[in-house]
């Protein structure tokens, strides 16, 4: 029965996926090294030079009045973003913390911007709905570590390969909700854009995408904290953060450092879900 | 000339259009199309032409294609086959530009769902049309502000849709058709969302816009009434063909087939309406407490020549005609109820109309309603005549 499953012989996936990257690294290395170096630079200054430059106090208070006023002017996340914040400086992981934000930031804002003109692509072509969706499927459904092998290959090490991965991982809910939200737009509202004489891109801008943003930043909101759950992983390939503390408390079966890391992330991922679905909120 | 002129307007839905069409051409009727092809045939060949300033309604049950045909008449639905000629210009060979060019000059739609945005005020809703012609704000706003307070919307300019209740949510939609300022209205069941008494002030006030702005107006309806009311002409829709063309008139004594026929049975007025519908208000004088003067003074004011008794109590007594009420002030007769006549045929509000008739007919005064020996009201004939005739002026002011 055996010889009738292995009349073809084992196809070399493993090795063409090998060849795949490594003809990739090898002809894009000159866009991928320049990327390496500057966008890492660009990120080590963000994370170094400017949010570390800004005092942990000034930085817990501009957090807490931006809590106030996103969640309508209620104390609840400010108060709790004062005391979380400053807990993460008390245990003396306030850099972890800012090399997180920064992971976390400059992979959302990058997915944010890849994603909606893909969500918007794949709403109104039904062909490009028919090849992306699949791709996004495989994105989400492949193992997270999977993506840090090439992700070293193309950048090396260090902070770009894990925005990179993270950017992979928590893109898809992106474009899935834009696409949602623009098909989602009542058949009315879009007849009448139409009746009008409204250009494709007027329909787009006056009355698709301002209809379908509720939705969006639903997606928006899921992307963020898919970046955020990739800091650990991330953490492997040397981006450093919240996440290496974890990783290398796991290395030493050090559960108090653990514990600690893993309560700052906790932290940091209730004060961004709070604040991203708070801005969604309707201001009447 | 006529301004809009359609023929042969087909609309098939499905993959096999090529072979559907084939079929049709060849006179197969919509049910064998659609076994032979599984193609829907949504609109069948409709022919018709509207003059400018008509209001040309298009009715038919839900599924005979009518919401297709004003889809097919602005391409919101691209036909099959068939010429849309809008002020002699052939609509369905446009370009993308060209057509858009023409939604915006030359006709505005109202939808049944009033499809407005609801990010957007009123006003900002009313403007759309101009705004993405790139029309200045300062202009476009000017313009949306006047047609706004064409349809009594001038103090809800900030509102947002969501804010306002269906009524007004429809004067916005036609507002924003307005604001364009094009030669056609295409009015997708329009009134068909809002509620009875809602729907009927709607009715009357298009009708008066329409006295003053002359517009070309397609309004779409499965209710017959509405389509009586409005329509200076009528075509009616069966699967998808347009079975008769005609004035209200026409389509009532001459329906064209069983069809119409059966639509028109629907509604015979006179089983449907009862006293309370068409009654007016009636004047009245208190035969306790006033004399001839008064009586006489009450009839000059209200232009009547004769008036109804009541006592003290309200209950009703009889009438008083105004060369009675003279004859007795030439006498110096001051007590009202020497001169009270009580032959006035009387009936219940319940009473329908088709009872009326004779009632009406045999009675030399207006026919008085009456209720536990109050007066109601009062039936005049041509207040009869006229809820026949469809503009039933159903008085709510004596209920």
């Amino acid at each position: 029965m055996n010889k009738l499953l292995s009349f073809i012989p084992e196809i070399p996936i493993a090795d063409a996926t090998d060849k795949v990257v490594d003809k990739i690294t090898e002809i894009f290395a000159f866009i991928f090294d320049p990327i390496s170096t500057h966008f890492g630079n660009f990120m080590e200054f963000f994370a170094e030079d400017f949010l570390m430059s800004i005092p942990p106090f000034i930085m817990i208070l501009l957090v807490a009045i931006l809590a106030f006023f996103v969640s309508g002017r209620k104390f609840g996340l400010a108060i709790f973003s004062i005391i979380g914040l400053w807990l993460i400086y008390n245990q003396d992981q306030w850099e972890n913390l800012m090399y997180t934000v920064t992971l976390v930031l400059i992979a959302s804002i990058l997915s944010i911007v890849i994603g909606i003109p893909f969500g918007i692509l794949i709403s109104k072509s039904n062909l490009a709905n028919i090849i992306i969706k699949p791709i996004l499927d495989f994105m989400q459904t492949m193992p997270a570590f999977v993506y840090l092998i090439p992700a070293v290959a193309f950048f090396g090490i260090g902070m770009v390969p894990g925005v990179f991965a993270s950017l992979i991982f928590a893109i898809p809910p992106t474009v899935r909700f834009t696409n949602l939200g623009i098909r989602q737009v009542p058949r009315e509202l879009v007849e009448a854009a139409d009746a009008f004489g409204s250009t494709g891109a007027q329909k787009l801008f006056k009355v698709e995408l301002p209809m379908a943003k509720p939705t969006i930043m639903a997606g928006v909101n899921q992307t963020v904290m898919l970046a955020l759950s990739m800091v650990v992983t991330a953490s492997m390939i040397g981006a450093p953060g919240l996440g290496r503390d974890v990783l290398s408390a796991l290395q030493r079966a050090d559960v108090g450092t653990g514990f600690v890391a893993g309560i700052g992330i906790v932290i940091l991922a209730i004060i961004i879900d709070r604040l991203t679905q708070g801005a969604n909120r309707k201001k009447d | 000339m006529p301004i809009i002129e359609v023929e042969n307007l087909t609309k098939i839905f499905g993959k096999n259009v090529k072979q559907a069409m084939k079929l049709l051409n060849e006179g197969a009727s919509k049910d064998e199309i659609l076994k032979e092809t599984g193609c829907t045939v949504g609109v069948n060949k409709a022919s018709f032409s509207v003059k400018p300033g008509e209001i040309f309604v298009i009715m038919g049950l839900s599924g005979s294609g009518k919401s297709t045909l004003v889809r097919l008449l602005n391409r919101l639905i691209e036909p099959t086959s068939g010429k849309i000629l809008i002020e002699g210009e052939d609509l369905s060979q446009m370009d993308k530009n060209a057509l858009r060019q023409a939604r915006r000059e030359k006709m505005s739609m109202v939808f049944q769902q009033f499809g407005l945005f609801p990010h957007r005020t009123v006003l900002e809703n009313a403007a759309y049309g101009l705004e993405v012609q790139n029309i200045a704000k300062e202009e476009r706003e000017e313009k949306a502000k006047r047609a706004l307070e064409l349809v009594g919307l001038g103090n809800y300019l900030h509102q947002k849709p969501g804010q306002l209740s269906g009524g007004m949510q429809q004067r916005v939609g036609l507002a924003r058709a307005l604001t364009n300022d094009p030669k056609v209205l295409l009015m997708d069941e329009a009134f068909s969302a809002l509620d009875p008494l809602i729907r009927k002030d709607m009715q009357d006030e298009l009708l008066d816009l329409q006295s003053t702005m002359q517009k070309t107006i397609i309004f779409i309806t499965h209710d017959l009434d509405e389509a009586l009311r409005l329509g200076d002409r009528i075509a009616l829709m069966k699967d998808g063909q347009i079975v008769q063309i005609g004035t209200p008139e026409d389509i009532l004594v001459n329906p064209a087939n069983e069809y119409v026929e059966r639509f028109v049975e629907d509604i015979d007025r006179s089983k449907v309406l009862t006293a309370q519908h068409i009654m007016k208000r009636p004047e009245s004088v208190n035969i306790d407490t006033s004399g001839p003067r008064v009586a006489l003074e009450r009839m000059r004011e209200a232009g009547i020549s004769l008036i109804f008794a009541v006592d003290n109590a309200r209950n009703f007594k009889g009438y008083i005609s105004a060369e009675d009420a003279s004859d007795a002030l030439k006498k110096g007769i001051t007590n009202l109820k020497e001169i009270v006549k009580n032959d006035v045929r009387r009936v219940d509000k319940d009473t329908t109309l088709n009872d009326i008739f004779s009632i009406v007919h045999d009675s030399p005064v207006p026919v008085v309603v009456v209720e536990n020996n109050r007066l109601r009201g009062v039936i005049v004939r041509g207040a009869v005549i006229g809820a026949l005739a469809g503009e039933s002026e159903v008085s709510m002011e004596n209920e």
